[in-house]
């Protein structure tokens, strides 16, 4: 039970930052990619804070031979670049602008706005399933 | 805290809420040896992605996000998101986000902050792009008069 319990306490400090910090906030997401307009820079400082202790984590990480709680280190590789790499992101940022959502501030918002975040995260698991059937 | 020139800015906020999803992330890695991608997570949570976190793990992380922004709700009465947008835009925004997020393995979270940190040159591409892509898409909606003002 430790793990999930570790996992839980993450997830919990990670929607309360997303809400403290404005990121789910779909007006303000779309302000800060609103160059041509009244443009708002908070989320440029989001990702600085953020950046701080993982920059430090990392340095520590490397010095670990496994994690605390469990047996072994499981990280992604770091290099590939690929076609799907640039095509993904590249839509994930057309509905990021569009719904001024990404994943974890839509499941966040599900505790303060459940019809929009509820229809926006209905959708997002749509598409998830759906790149599953075409990749399959 | 005003920021000079950006009456709507709130650096403050922004930087410790920040410091919290960083210290978040940096709990997944050191205490579970994890990235804190919440699109993967989510896939996995959900079962439409079979592979990855195990599904006990994701499926913790995945409701505390509720939980957490529910806390901070409930303590103050002056944070409250704001979607002006329709159903349609929510539908499309949601699909695009889902399918994206899997094809190119990762978010604004496991790209942007677990993997800008790191350093990976796979995430900081992604970055680069999905945040191009965002600010393009605005520019867009704003030139063919979908944002006033």
């Amino acid at each position: 039970m430790k793990v999930p319990a570790i996992s839980l306490l993450a997830g919990t400090l990670f929607g309360a930052g997303l809400t403290i910090s404005g990121m789910a906030d779909p007006a303000r997401v779309r302000a800060f990619l609103d160059l041509f307009g009244a443009w708002d820079p908070t989320l440029a400082f989001v990702m600085v804070g953020a950046m701080v202790p993982m920059a430090i984590a990392w340095l520590v990480q490397k010095r670990m031979p496994r994690p605390i709680v469990c047996e072994a280190f499981d990280l992604p590789g770091t290099s590939l670049l690929d076609a799907k790499l640039l095509g993904g992101a590249s839509l994930f940022g057309i509905g990021w602008a569009i719904g001024g959502l990404c994943p974890g501030p839509a499941l966040a918002d599900l505790a303060i706005a459940p019809i929009e975040a509820g229809i926006f995260v209905a959708a997002m698991l749509a598409g998830m399933t759906a790149h599953r059937i075409i990749t399959k | 805290m005003m920021l000079p020139g950006f009456p709507n800015a709130t650096p403050v906020a922004g930087l410790v809420g920040g410091l919290l999803i960083g210290l978040a992330a940096a709990i997944m890695l050191l205490g579970l040896g994890r990235i804190a991608g919440v699109s993967g997570m989510l896939a996995r949570a959900s079962g439409i992605s079979d592979t990855g976190t195990p599904r006990a793990i994701a499926l913790a992380f995945i409701a505390g996000l509720p939980l957490g922004a529910l806390l901070v709700i409930l303590s103050s009465s002056s944070i409250r998101p704001l979607f002006t947008g329709s159903v349609l835009q929510l539908v499309i925004a949601g699909l695009l986000v889902g399918f994206g997020t899997r094809l190119g393995s990762g978010c604004t979270s496991g790209h942007g902050v677990c993997g800008l940190s790191r350093l990976s040159r796979r995430s900081m591409v992604a970055t680069l792009t999905f945040m191009v892509s965002g600010f393009a898409t605005v520019g867009l909606m704003r030139a063919f008069g979908f944002i006033n003002g």
